[in-house]
């Protein structure tokens, strides 16, 4: 099983070498740091920089330079500064190659919600909805079963929607699975982790075909 | 053509109980503090206010709704304000949430003239209930519309008497945009330098956009998530 930097690390393994690559809050945060040796990707934050760096020296925080979750970041080198609608013209655009967002439920069709439990908790959707509309290529990272073990890929979203039939794949600490017609097709398992235990743990349709390699990590 | 003033209490004179509000910033990051403050002063109730974010309990437009002043937000993104949530969930604040991309073009689209227009962001959700679907290029779009105010109340880092703006770092963000949609913009700024200071080749926003200008005191800036890695 993986824990949430073992899922990170997991869907780093996704980037291509010149990608533009947004990270939603959480553990898709934890992506920039472990990029593959050899290529070179920019981060997006969709509050307005591309080119964004790791988070500052203690002492060199600045205020004025934040990602989307609010944290102190820095600039890299032949990075660029924007308004909110020149990023969501990049967003909307689909000049991002790769979308990586956190989700509470993700169904077999690729539906996603990850932004309000009525009566409950409401935070708002922030980008995300621009986000899971636009892209092409979204990857969920999260948890395969909510805190009380309930599983989160469903055959239906029981939440509101963030977006229909969009996301591309998932990674959880269970497995990877891609997103078709048919539901989720399971393409890796965590190390450890037996098909039947990925089964238990998903509601919605899954597909296993042959043999199911363990991930790299 | 001198479009300055004195201070916060000055610039806000002309906002009344029950007018919409623009604020710029995202998160704690580019927030007008200064005039937030005045509005607290002032008392001035029944606001609605359109903000990407609603600041947090005891900073930004936190401090507004501490004192119940504000009756309706429009954001799109409210987490970290426990009175916000409380507020929101026992029914004594309205709010619309709404896309972060839209609520940014629907302010550029309401300062450049543009009435409406169709974004595939919120299509199945509960964001496109009651708006219209059309299909383009075979994906279904709804339509938005443009986003106004009474005033548009915004920070930048530099400013000159004509109301031209520069802001710094990602506390750019929404403040250009609500700049050109307000009905009476007011910018406040940290610096209010001498006409021709600003290179005319990397202002952000022209002064046109801007009606009144002054220069804020005491910014604290404060920071939402302090994170940082260690010198090694």
């Amino acid at each position: 099983m993986l824990d949430k930097t073992g899922i990170a690390k997991r869907i780093a393994q996704e980037l291509q070498d010149g990608w533009y690559v947004n990270l939603g809050i959480g553990i898709p945060t934890l992506i920039a740091n472990y990029i593959p040796q050899g290529i070179s990707v920019e981060f997006q934050s969709e509050n307005g920089i591309l080119g964004m760096g790791p988070f500052p020296f203690e002492g060199d925080e600045d205020a004025d330079l934040i990602n989307a979750g609010k944290q102190t970041v820095t600039a890299m080198p032949g990075a660029s500064i924007f308004d909110s609608a020149t990023s969501f013209a990049m967003i909307r655009g689909q000049h991002i190659q790769l979308t990586v967002l956190g989700a509470m439920e993700v169904a077999d069709n690729g539906d996603i919600a990850n932004w309000k439990i009525p009566g409950r908790m409401v935070k708002g959707m922030g980008g995300a909805m621009d986000l899971v509309a636009s892209a092409d290529n979204i990857i969920v990272a999260m948890m395969h079963t909510n805190k009380r073990g309930a599983s989160k890929l469903l055959k239906r979203c029981s939440l509101p929607l963030t977006g229909v039939a969009c996301v591309k794949k998932v990674v959880t600490n269970l497995a990877v699975l891609d997103i078709t017609p048919n539901g989720f097709k399971l393409i890796e398992r965590a190390p450890g982790v037996s098909v039947e235990e990925i089964q238990n743990a998903t509601e919605g349709r899954l597909i296993v075909e042959g043999d199911i390699p363990e991930m790299k990590i | 053509m001198d479009k300055r003033v004195k201070n916060a209490n000055e610039a806000i004179k002309g906002i009344k109980d029950g007018m919409t509000l623009m604020l710029g910033g995202f998160g704690l990051c580019g927030i007008p503090e200064n005039c937030i403050s005045a509005l607290v002063e002032a008392g001035t109730t029944n606001l609605t206010c359109i903000s990407n974010n609603a600041g947090v309990d005891d900073f930004g437009l936190g401090l507004l709704l501490q004192k119940r002043q504000i009756k309706k937000m429009i954001s799109s993104y409210v987490g970290e304000n426990d009175e916000f949530e409380r507020q929101m969930l026992s029914g004594e604040l309205e709010v619309d949430l709404i896309p972060q991309g839209s609520l940014a073009a629907r302010c550029q689209a309401a300062g450049s003239g543009v009435p409406a227009f169709y974004t595939p962001a919120g299509y199945g959700t509960e964001v496109a209930e009651g708006k219209e679907v059309r299909y383009f290029n075979g994906k279904p779009h709804i339509l938005e519309h443009a986003l106004t105010a009474d005033f548009a109340i915004v920070k930048a880092w530099k400013g000159d008497r004509y109301g031209n703006l520069f802001f710094k770092g990602t506390a750019r963000n929404f403040n250009p945009l609500m700049a050109m949609a307000g009905k009476i913009t007011i910018a406040e700024v940290e610096e209010l330098v001498e006409p021709g200071e600003l290179d005319p080749n990397t202002i952000h926003t022209p002064g046109i956009f801007i009606q009144h200008i002054f220069q804020g005191v005491n910014y604290e800036k404060r920071i939402e998530q302090r994170t940082v890695r260690p010198r090694t």
